[in-house]
């Protein structure tokens, strides 16, 4: 049995063609990827995001404790911060991706990938202090979903969506005045949501944390409020959007066996922390390099779209492939194909003449900078 | 969503379509296909002059998704492909019955699309 969002009644009354992904029942689009992910970059495009899974961590000790779970620095965040990070093994291979958000002084609420929500809660509760220590793990699945309002338009309309509050409501007056990784509590429906500028898209946008039970509401309430300049987006065109934007997808180009520093994500290690796990790894890669790097790639010719598990070949010669692509599709935005691939570190530099091999036929490509689509 | 299925045609179970007018043929994917498949973006199509075999795998359709491959319905040699589908696949998408085609066949000897199925068939095939 699938399981089911809180919008799901939406979905299904908008024509959304539902597929499954990670054990949930979801949009795949709704009239068109395309013109989904058009929508996106030029007005705005609203997501369910609600498979994706919520756990807080609260109490005294939870700074501590997760700051040695995480790669990322917790120094760097504060209330109404958030980030970007990752949750290694102790081989420094990536556990999952994820963002925390602070909501208070000692509480993060933390978002992790649909696909990763049991594996990521198992690692945390193996590694719960014996005693609690003032450390809380607690899951709000089946309680809270999510929305991303994406795209240009969006900061336009975000105002309208939330209550005005005697004496202000969280740090910011207005979510429209968050800037980017920045969050606040407000209020919809006399209820408190939580409105961070963060996405997958490579748009300005934001993402809305709320309770099930007006999750519906803000839902209607975000495509009223933008009327033409607003539509429900699908799981395919987020795929589009964040493969443009060169953004990291779990499974693709994260793993367990690939580590933030392969992966190009160390801006999102935290290496002056004194502890977390996988550390001793990734400094030490760190320091001696690694044996593959990812990179982001254009193809230089019209050619069927890149598809993941294709080879990459250094240009001609008769040598096995050097490389592999771990994600990749038509770029609608550009008109070409694009995709994201791991190499050898000496063929991963911008500017790398490669080929991609598809159905027994070569096809040039350039390794290119993130994001791949550029306004 | 209710997929059109025009009476006049023949269909294989991989959702191909078969138009026979006289000793030629005409090919493309179903609207139920298409649908499935979502917005396409690249077509290969099979070489001019190529001799088929019924349930052949002949041309790629590439969606935004996922490729696909396409199986002749019907023996034969490729007398034309669809040129306009290079600069506009989505043209399968909003006509896979009319400018969406993908190949026309000159039909082998006795080839009459036999094993096809009728439009009734093939709608209940995909619940429509």
């Amino acid at each position: 049995m699938l399981k089911r969002t809180a919008l799901y009644e939406d979905h299904s009354q908008a024509g959304g063609k539902l597929v499954e992904f990670a054990g949930w029942e979801m949009p795949l689009y709704y009239t068109s990827i395309l013109e989904e992910h058009h929508a996106v970059r030029t007005q705005s495009g609203l997501f369910d995001i609600s498979h994706m899974g919520q756990i807080q961590i609260r109490g005294a000790g939870a700074k501590s404790w997760l700051n040695g779970m995480v790669t990322n620095n917790l120094d760097r965040l504060k209330p109404g911060l958030a980030h970007y990070t990752l949750l290694c093994n102790d081989q420094g291979g990536v556990i999952d991706d994820l963002y925390i958000y602070q909501t208070a002084p000692e509480t993060y609420w933390l978002v992790v990938n649909a696909s990763r929500f049991e594996a990521d809660l198992d690692w945390m509760l193996k590694h719960r202090p014996a005693d609690g220590q003032g450390v809380q793990i607690e899951s709000l699945r089946g309680r809270y979903g999510a929305i991303a309002w994406q795209g240009p338009k969006a900061v336009d309309f975000i105002d309208q969506l939330v209550e005005e509050v005697a004496g202000g409501g969280g740090p910011k007056p207005n979510p429209s005045a968050l800037k980017k990784n920045e969050l606040g509590e407000f209020r919809f429906a006399a209820t408190p949501i939580w409105i961070a500028r963060t996405g997958y898209t490579g748009e300005d946008g934001f993402e809305i944390l709320a309770a099930d039970g007006i999750l519906p509401a803000v839902w209607k309430q975000c495509l009223a409020l933008g009327k033409s300049l607003v539509r429900p987006v699908g799981l395919g065109a987020r795929d589009t959007l964040r493969t443009e934007a060169g953004y990291p997808l779990y499974g693709h180009e994260l793993t367990e066996q690939i580590t933030p520093v392969e992966a190009g994500l160390s801006w999102c290690v935290g290496f002056d922390k004194p502890v977390f796990i996988g550390r001793e790894r990734l400094l030490q890669q760190r320091a001696d390099g690694v044996p593959r790097k990812a990179i982001a790639f254009k193809m230089k010719e019209k050619c069927p779209p890149p598809r993941p598990g294709y080879g990459l070949f250094a240009p001609g010669t008769t040598a096995p492939a050097i490389g592999t692509v771990t994600s990749g599709t038509q770029s609608p935005s550009l008109g070409a194909g694009i995709g994201l691939g791991l190499v050898p570190p000496a063929l991963g530099k911008t500017g790398t003449q490669l080929e991609l091999e598809i159905r027994g036929k070569k096809y040039p490509l350039e390794v290119v900078s993130k994001p791949i689509y550029k306004k | 969503m209710e997929s059109n299925v025009p009476q006049n045609l023949k269909y294989a179970k991989s959702h191909e379509w078969l138009l026979i007018e006289g000793a030629t043929a005409t090919v493309g994917i179903t609207d139920h296909a298409q649908h499935e498949l979502t917005d396409i973006v690249f077509v290969e199509l099979p070489a001019m002059g190529r001799q088929l075999t019924a349930g052949e795998a002949c041309a790629v359709v590439e969606s935004v998704k996922t490729a696909s491959d396409i199986y002749t319905p019907a023996a034969g040699e490729v007398c034309e492909v669809n040129a306009a589908l290079a600069g506009n696949p989505g043209l399968i998408n909003t006509d896979p019955y009319g400018q969406g085609w993908l190949f026309k066949l000159k039909l082998a000897p006795a080839e009459t699309g036999q094993g096809l199925l009728a439009a009734a068939a093939y709608r209940s095939q995909i619940g429509s």
